[in-house]
């Protein structure tokens, strides 16, 4: 049966070049990076030529580029890193769970948390971080690209207002980037994480941008890899995936490519919406090219998610919960989607290799296996007792 | 069973539906395994008691899920967890509290069967695009072209018998479901299980109340109530004797099953059991074990299987409790749906709030709630 993966914002397929980047690191130039033999040499080189891909995504300078191990470590550094007892950090309710959680233990040791809440559009509007400042206000964090709905957050703005406060402003870009331009030195911000395998690199890797005197204390400590700022061996295959993945990303910003997603996905998405009882989550605000989040009335979330896999298509609604059951999008219910309609929104994220055929593939199942849901989901059976 | 059907396995980690699973893949069927999560085991941990850790060989323990998904991928085939949790909760757990505040002593499998895998899994399964589910319960399923109706049979191994917990089937729900172990001994399901590579075919029976962890139910009504922010009850009350005699005093109603002998806390050279519970007075009858037995039963919210409804009186074989040996009765319909039993022989501790189950034969004529 023909497989359509339409769950980019779960994780991507390495590109072939990605994976031929990466190919020497395991056997050939297998060298610790701190060596200071050949060896270690060119394993060195790897990670220093992934560095500037880096920088040149993020438009930063190398030396502000701390390699780790994903997008989770990169928030929870952020979050550990700058806030003591006593501090205020400024963040939403629309967050991913790895600065969510963060800023839940650190709200039990006595950092003051004000979980900023989205508009029905699933934005967060700059205006309401500036009300919320307070005088002992260390720490924003807002993400880019939300993962649920795509909608991206209005970074730049909320930069200007942290500098005027005088605090520090983080983003997990874990989902922006690759899908929108980023200027660190644009947006202002002084943390920024990212995950390479959001963006067809490898999994297990990722890297916090750090502007340059930001006083971040390291959450794991050891040797003194990356100047310090993170211990441990580094993953020299990974980090050099990490490298080529974003090379490519850069590459398909300024090709046109993610302008082509964005037309697959605005196909699929006014064709999903013309069936009966189905709606936008995140309508009226720029989002990233390849998201889209639709409710259906009348059926249920997870029953639809299986009819379409068992039919070859790949997405996702809500998040998986510790056995691998759904629960609601977080996401939604701040945006103040009722736990019905949340329960039945599915997100379709498209891959940047995505092509017309996905498409009409997925076009040809979804209204069959809606009507099938709907035509059985509703019937009260036997309810004794 | 026709073959290239896409079957839907409720699959709960044990070693039964894990045989079913397995037993349906090797047939040319298209098998998708299904789990409920049903209740989350570390919710209520911690709290009077409650054990931290829930241990395995419990449904929706992640052990349990764990285990399910290992079979699945041995046996190749698609696999998800269906998230239940909240409409378990109103439709089991809550139903199991209020039926113990209110002096009686519920059956949560029964309800469990009646609204969650029955109904809701089946839902989920045909909306998945499966055509019947298959459980691993010990009943027969069959179809009599004669009567036009769907008839569900004790099974092969009488031990294992689960068709107590099943008599709320409809026979529409009894139409898309498969029994595959009926007719088929325990010892047969592990050998099968074994020769399926199944890793689990070992592992031992779950038998208590799968979201009570410890099996301690007063525990559980405890900490269930302080988590929603509800005192238990004040239903504290006189002990009494069969002549209205007042011989002691007791804690709260809902720590009294019928036919319970221990925790009454009264002195006496003859044992007390515990003979009747009255919610609205708080009142508990205690006697003598000869004073347990009742000649008469009254049921209600009856479920018809073998026969569209009763009209006439109808001689069964009548099952009050899960570990009760059917006993001969003559059954009556009565006003409201209800029926009203005659035994021949007096039938120790009738439990409201139990189910009384029908047999004639091996058949399940129906059944319904002890009242």
């Amino acid at each position: 049966m023909r497989r359509v993966y339409m769950d980019a914002n779960a994780t991507t397929p390495l590109l072939p070049e990605v994976v031929e980047a990466m190919r020497p690191y395991w056997m050939e130039h297998f060298g610790n990076a701190s060596s200071i033999h050949l060896d270690g040499q060119q394993a060195r080189r790897g990670v220093e030529q992934a560095r500037e891909a880096l920088a040149e995504l993020l438009g930063c300078r190398e030396a502000e580029v701390v390699f780790n191990s994903g997008g989770t470590e990169g928030d929870n550094t952020a979050l550990f890193g700058l806030l003591r007892p006593g501090d205020h950090l400024i963040t939403t309710a629309i967050e991913h769970s790895a600065v969510l959680q963060a800023a839940g233990r650190l709200a039990e040791r006595g950092v003051e948390v004000t979980h900023l809440a989205p508009t029905v559009s699933g934005l967060i509007e700059p205006e309401a971080v500036r009300e919320a400042l307070r005088p002992n206000t260390r720490l924003i964090s807002v993400m880019l690209a939300n993962n649920e709905t795509g909608v991206l957050q209005p970074v730049a703005e909320i930069g200007r207002i942290a500098a005027e406060a005088g605090a520090f402003f983080h983003i997990d870009a874990v989902q922006g980037a690759g899908k929108v331009a980023i200027d660190v030195a644009a947006i202002g911000c002084h943390l920024l994480s990212i995950s390479a395998h959001k963006m067809h690199g490898p999994k297990g890797v990722g890297a916090l941008y750090m502007r340059r005197g930001t006083p971040v204390e390291s959450l794991i400590v050891g040797g003194s890899h990356e100047r310090r700022r993170r211990a441990g061996t580094e993953n020299v295959a990974g980090i050099v995936g990490l490298g080529k993945a974003a090379e490519l990303a850069l590459k398909s910003l300024a090709d046109g490519t993610m302008d082509r997603v964005a037309a697959l996905r605005d196909r699929l998405e006014a064709e999903v919406l013309r069936l009966p009882g189905t709606g936008l989550n995140g309508a009226g605000v720029s989002r990233a090219a390849n998201t889209a989040n639709i409710w259906f009335d009348n059926l249920e979330g997870e029953a639809l998610v299986i009819a379409l896999d068992l039919k070859g298509v790949a997405i996702s609604g809500g998040s998986a919960c510790h056995s691998g059951a759904t629960e609601p999008s977080h996401v939604l219910m701040a945006m103040g989607v009722d736990k019905t309609r949340a329960r039945a929104s599915l997100r379709f994220s498209l891959l940047k290799t995505a092509t017309e055929a996905d498409v009409d593939y997925v076009l040809g199942v979804v209204p069959e296996a809606v009507e099938r849901l709907r035509a059985v989901s509703p019937v009260e059976a036997g309810t004794l007792g | 069973m026709q073959q290239n059907e896409t079957i839907a396995v409720a699959m709960s980690g044990g070693v039964d539906s894990s045989a079913v699973a397995a037993i349906l893949a090797r047939e040319e069927n298209t098998v998708v395994g299904l789990t409920l999560q049903l209740w989350d085991q570390t919710r209520l941990a911690g709290k009077h008691g409650i054990p931290d850790a829930p241990k395995a060989g419990r449904c929706c323990s992640l052990d349990d899920v764990y285990d399910a998904r290992r079979v699945a991928e041995h046996l190749g085939i698609p696999y998800y967890v269906v998230n239940q949790e909240e409409r378990f909760e109103k439709d089991v757990v809550q139903p199991f509290v209020s039926e113990y505040l209110a002096g009686r002593t519920p059956i949560p499998c029964s309800l469990c069967n009646n609204h969650l895998k029955f109904d809701q899994l089946l839902n989920t399964a045909r909306s998945i695009g499966a055509s019947r589910i298959a459980t691993g319960h010990y009943a027969v399923n069959e179809y009599d072209s004669a009567r036009g109706r769907w008839i569900l049979k004790r099974p092969a191994d009488r031990a294992k018998d689960q068709t107590y917990f099943l008599f709320g089937l409809t026979q529409e729900q009894l139409a898309y479901t498969l029994f595959p172990l009926g007719r088929m001994t325990k010892p047969e399901v592990r050998e099968a299980a074994r020769q399926h590579g199944l890793a689990l075919a070992e592992k031992p029976d779950s038998q208590e109340i799968c979201f009570i962890p410890g099996g301690d139910y007063k525990q559980f009504l405890t900490a269930y109530l302080e988590e929603q922010g509800e005192a238990m009850p004040e239903t504290a009350g006189e002990l009494v004797s069969s002549s209205g005699e007042v011989i002691g005093r007791h804690e709260g109603i809902a720590n009294f099953t019928v036919g319970q002998r221990k925790g009454l806390k009264i002195a006496s050279p003859t044992p007390f059991y515990v003979l009747q519970i009255d919610p609205a007075s708080h009142r508990v009858t205690v006697g003598a074990d000869a004073e347990l037995a009742t000649r008469t039963l009254r049921a209600g919210r009856v479920n018809w299987i073998s026969v569209p409804r009763l009209t006439e009186p109808m001689r069964v074989e009548i099952k009050i409790r899960h570990r009760h040996e059917p006993a001969w009765a003559m059954l009556a319909p009565a006003e409201n749906g209800e029926v009203v039993a005659e035994f021949d022989e007096p039938q120790r501790a009738v439990t409201p709030g139990q189910s009384a189950v029908f047999y004639d034969g091996d058949e399940v004529v129906g059944g319904g709630w002890i009242l």
